[in-house]
This record gives structure tokens, C-alpha cells and sequence, in this order.
């Protein structure tokens, strides 16, 4: 569904991925992980159009979509959450979500239905009319979500949806994000909870200094020599397995 | 819905009772301060869709209002039309100055105190243009003919009567109320409002945020630009200092800034109570025997940053928020 060829984006002299290729199947859980600075940031928000890459092709369903603005992606059925959060603070949580749900709702009363709907889902019923900078920060990560899903996507990308959250509030994200994906939405997200990878995820990949190091089954990436040393450092994969 | 139709009928009766007025006050003193109440109420709701709603904070919206007034004038005193005639080709003047300034502005990602200065340096420069060129007749202004016939009143959009002047504007007032009110309740109501909480964030949920910020320029644009007929149908005489000077574009963003920005009764609002300070202390600096004029500006600054400071909802914003603490307080007492 998603493929990213030779993906190169350099920030002046910073190569922050280098020649970085992934797939997403069609109604798959993939997750990208990798040390802190490995560059998915700055990867997903090339294939979100945030960034435009240097080199390197995004193909979303077998079509270019690289260098397309965000809203054109979105419009196309791929929308992204961001790391940190953007709520639109002044709003309610349901005039939050509805800003999504005009993405394919033009009439203001059926998109606010809409929100409710998405809002409910997602266990923010309670919430709906209390204004977004209300929220914990729990609260601010599930609305990122619910304003995402409710544009109607058909590929989601989250960014550290888990990060900041109690392990109950992690366990309540998973079976959302299970949820998503059984209503027939292909999910790629960046975590750092690894326990949410493992548990969460068919396939991963992983980013080391803008490159793709390895990929596989979870539990084949984790044991993975090379992944151990790039989050641990050098030689600690010896280490680790003596 | 239901919300939808009570707001409907509040607004229709509230038409209704303002067209009443003019029964009641027959002093062309206290008329004449309802027209510009409305006058400055219309101009606040036209920088309040792009700043309040869109927050494309402009500093220069007399390019709109001066505009405006120089096309309204000019196709009567030079080509002859029909003032009637002259207010489609005005509206369609801040039309497109709304586009020219937003193409180039937004077109190169100008936000926030960037975007402030361009509108400001705009307005600037059609003031030096219109002191320059011949259409404009330069510093000098232009004046339309006077025609005090009662018969012809309606056609050629003059009053012998205040009330005349009342209701012209009270039917922009409506008019500016009425758009305010179907932006806030449509899709590009809420796209915009997205945009002003968060570019990015509404990009990523597929709102062209440039071109929702065009579109809010262009009606803006097209609404300020009514005020500036009514001000040379009413005044008669526009000139460059008028039209494009500092004071048009300082009184639109003070009335919506202090009615509450982002509200559709914030302008009116917001001007009202302008004008009735602007009233109270003209009185005062005649009662204190201080007669410098000027005191009525120091106010208003002094007003400003205490808005912006406290109430960046403005009055309409307190009044919502006292609402709500009212209602929320006898709520435990219903349940």
C-alpha cells in the first residue's frame, strides 16, 4: 500500500535519512523504531509531505505521491499524528475531532455527528464538550488520534501515540489501535515503548543514522546483533549474548 | 439545529427592534453616533473574519475601506454611474486588493507579525499612490455632488435625514452579522479557525491552509470595502490620508480586539462601547475643563493591552464565561 524508495533528506550538512527504503502492506500494524535521532521524525514527515526528500520516491497504492502538499496527502487517505502534540487548544474536544471529519464531511452538523461518533470510540465521550487545553496529556494523545482517524484515512501514521503514558493508559491505546486496524485501516507508527512494538506490530523496521538496518518479525529484530548495537553501542551485542 | 433557529430568531427581532430606532431617537446627534457605531461595527467584522476567525492579524485594513471608497466615488464623479452601480465594481475592489495581498503574503508562508507589516506597508503605499496619481485627483481628495433632493434620495444613495444613513447601515450591519454568523457554523468556519489554532496541525488533517486563508482575505476584503461606501455616501469626500491613513485600520482591529475576537457579536460590540467611551470622555475633558483632544486615544490604547493582556476573548468572551460559570453553578442544584 505504502512504499518509500531511496528515501535522502539532508538538513545542510546533516544527512537525517540516508537512503532509507520501506513497505506497508495493506492492513498490517508496522512499526518504525530506532535510537533517538535515527531520523523517523523525519522520515514520516517526508511521507506525510512535511518535508520535501532530496532523493527517493513515496509511492502511496502504486502512485508518486512524493513532494505532494500534507493536505493533498491527507486527501489521499494518509494522515499523521504528531510526536508533539498540536491540539487546537481553543477548541472543544468534538469542534477538535469535527476539523477532521470535514476532510470528507462538508455539512457542519454531520461532521460534529461524526465527532461525537470517532470521540466515543475512541473513550473520550465524556470530554467532548471541554476545551482541548483541558486535557492531560493522555487525553491531548488520544485526541491526536481521534482527529486523525476522523479524516477517514486509509493509512495512519503515529507518532509516539504511547510516549508519556501510564502502561494502563498504553494498554487501553493498544487495543484501540487494534480496533483502527480491524475496521480495515493500515497503521504505521514510530514507537519507543517497546513493549507496544512487541505486542503491537506484524512487521519492523529499523532506523539507525537515517538508514534502515534491519527488518523483520519483531522477535527476529529485537535478537538482531546489529539493532542491539545501535541502541546499546558497540560491542554490546557480544556482551548480551555471552 | 434548534441553537440554529433560536439565533435566527433572536436576530430577526433584534433587526426588527433596531428598525424601530429612528421612531424613537429623533436627535441627529445620537443617530449619527448609531451610524458610526455600526459603521466602525462593520469594519471590525470584516478585519475580525481574517484576524478573529482566520488570526491573520492586519494592520493595514483601510487598503480595503479606502478602496472601497475610491471606486464608489470615482465611478460617480468621474464616470457618472449610478451609486448603485458603483457598489459591485467597490466590493469587487477589496476583492481584489484581499487577492493581490494574500497571494503575496501568504503565498511565501508570512505569518504573524511578518504578515502585521505587510498589511501595513500596503496600506502605506496605496495611500502614496492615490496622493500621486491623477484618477485619485492626488492630495487634494475627491468629493462627490451634493443632491439634497428627497426625491432622489434612494437613487442616489444621499439623505437629508440621518435616518436614511441609519438604515443603510443598519443593512451592512446585518449583512456582516449574517456572513460572521454562516462562517461560524461551516465547514470553512472551522477550517479557518484551524488554521489560526494550528497551521501544521490542520495541513496534516487536509486543509489547504493557504487557499482557506485567500478565501477568508477575500471576503474580509469584500466586507471592508462596504464600509467605504458608506462613508463617502455619507461624507462625501474621500482623500488619501482618509482612505488609506493609520486610523481606519487602528479602529477595526480595536473594536473587534476588545469585543472578542473570533465572535460574531464581538465588533458590534467592541464599537459600541468604543463610541460610548469615545462620548463619555469628550464629556469629561469638557466637565474637568481639560480640553485637549486626544484623551479618548490614550483610553482606548490603555484598553487594548488590557484585552490582550486578560481577555483575549474580549467582552464577549466575559460574557460567556460568566454565563457559563452561572449556568455551571445552579447546575448541581437542577441535578
Amino acid at each position: 500500500m505504502l512504499e518509500a524508495r531511496g528515501i535522502v533528506k539532508r538538513f545542510g550538512g546533516l544527512v537525517a535519512v540516508n537512503d532509507a527504503a520501506l513497505e506497508v502492506p495493506e492492513g498490517r500494524i508496522v512499526a518504525l523504531i530506532g535510537p533517538n535521532g535515527a531520523g523517523k521524525t523525519t522520515l514520516f514527515a517526508v511521507i506525510a509531505g512535511f518535508l520535501k526528500p532530496d532523493a527517493g520516491q513515496v509511492l502511496f497504492e502504486g502512485e508518486d505521491i512524493t513532494g505532494l502538499t500534507p493536505h493533498a496527502i491527507c486527501q489521499r487517505g494518509i494522515v499523521r499524528t504528531f510526536q508533539v502534540v498540536k491540539p487546537f487548544a481553543n477548541l472543544t474536544v468534538r469542534e477538535n475531532i469535527a476539523v477532521g471529519a470535514h476532510n470528507r464531511i462538508a455539512a457542519r452538523s454531520a461532521a460534529l455527528d461524526h465527532a461525537t461518533a470517532v470521540g466515543e470510540r475512541l473513550g473520550m465521550g465524556k470530554m467532548l464538550d471541554q476545551p482541548a487545553a483541558a486535557l492531560t496529556v493522555a487525553g491531548r494523545k488520544r485526541l491526536e488520534l481521534a482527529r486523525a482517524l476522523a479524516t477517514g484515512p486509509r493509512l495512519l501514521l503515529l507518532d509516539e501515540v504511547m510516549a508519556g503514558l501510564t502502561p494502563v493508559e498504553i494498554d487501553e491505546v493498544l487495543e484501540l489501535i487494534r480496533d483502527i486496524r480491524e475496521s480495515g485501516v493500515t497503521v504505521l507508527l514510530i514507537e519507543h515503548v517497546m513493549r507496544a512494538v512487541m505486542r503491537l506490530s506484524e512487521h519492523v523496521y529499523v532506523l539507525n543514522n537515517g538508514g534502515i538496518i534491519a527488518d523483520g518479525a519483531p522477535h527476529a529484530v529485537a535478537a538482531n546483533p546489529d539493532v542491539v548495537e545501535a541502541y546499546l553501542g558497540h560491542g554490546a551485542a557480544e556482551t548480551t549474548h555471552a | 439545529m434548534s441553537r440554529d433557529i433560536r439565533h435566527f430568531l433572536i436576530g430577526g427581532v433584534a433587526l426588527i427592534a433596531a428598525a424601530f430606532v429612528p421612531v424613537f431617537v429623533t436627535s441627529g446627534y445620537w443617530l449619527d453616533f448609531l451610524v458610526l457605531t455600526m459603521f466602525i461595527a462593520v469594519l471590525g467584522q470584516g478585519w475580525n473574519i481574517l484576524g478573529g476567525y482566520g488570526g491573520q492579524f492586519s494592520f493595514g485594513h483601510a487598503v480595503f475601506f479606502g478602496t472601497g471608497a475610491y471606486i464608489q466615488v470615482i465611478l460617480q464623479a468621474k464616470y457618472g454611474w449610478s451609486p448603485w452601480l458603483a457598489i459591485p465594481p467597490a466590493i469587487l475592489g477589496g476583492v481584489v486588493v484581499g487577492t493581490l495581498i494574500g497571494f503575496l503574503s501568504f503565498r511565501y508562508g508570512l505569518r504573524g507579525s511578518y504578515f502585521a507589516l505587510v498589511t501595513l506597508a500596503f496600506a502605506e503605499a496605496f495611500r502614496v499612490i492615490a496622493t500621486s496619481v491623477d484618477i485619485t485627483d492626488g492630495g487634494q481628495g475627491l468629493y462627490l455632488a451634493l443632491n439634497r433632493d428627497p426625491d432622489q434620495a434612494i437613487a442616489m444613495l444621499q439623505f437629508v435625514d440621518v435616518a436614511g444613513y441609519y438604515y443603510f447601515a443598519l443593512v451592512l450591519t446585518g449583512i456582516s452579522l449574517a456572513v460572521a454568523w454562516g462562517i461560524e457554523r461551516s465547514r470553512f468556519g472551522a477550517q479557518l479557525v484551524a488554521v489560526r489554532e494550528d497551521e501544521d496541525a490542520a495541513e496534516a488533517l487536509g486543509i489547504n491552509a493557504f487557499a482557506v486563508k485567500m478565501r477568508a482575505i477575500c471576503i474580509s476584503g469584500a466586507l471592508t470595502a462596504t464600509t467605504g461606501v458608506l462613508y463617502v455616501q455619507k461624507f462625501l469626500l474621500i482623500d488619501p490620508l482618509i482612505a488609506y491613513g493609520p486610523t481606519k485600520s487602528v479602529e477595526a482591529l480595536v473594536a473587534a480586539i476588545i469585543g472578542g475576537m473570533g465572535t460574531v457579536l464581538g465588533p458590534l460590540v467592541g464599537s459600541a462601547v468604543l463610541h460610548t467611551i469615545g462620548e463619555l470622555t469628550k464629556e469629561l475633558t469638557v466637565a474637568i475643563g481639560y480640553n485637549q483632544p486626544g484623551l479618548d486615544l490614550i483610553i482606548y490604547g490603555v484598553l487594548l493591552v488590557l484585552m490582550l493582556a486578560f481577555m483575549p476573548y474580549g467582552l464577549v468572551g466575559l460574557f460567556r464565561a460568566v454565563a457559563r460559570r452561572l449556568f455551571a453553578s445552579r447546575k448541581p442544584a437542577d441535578a
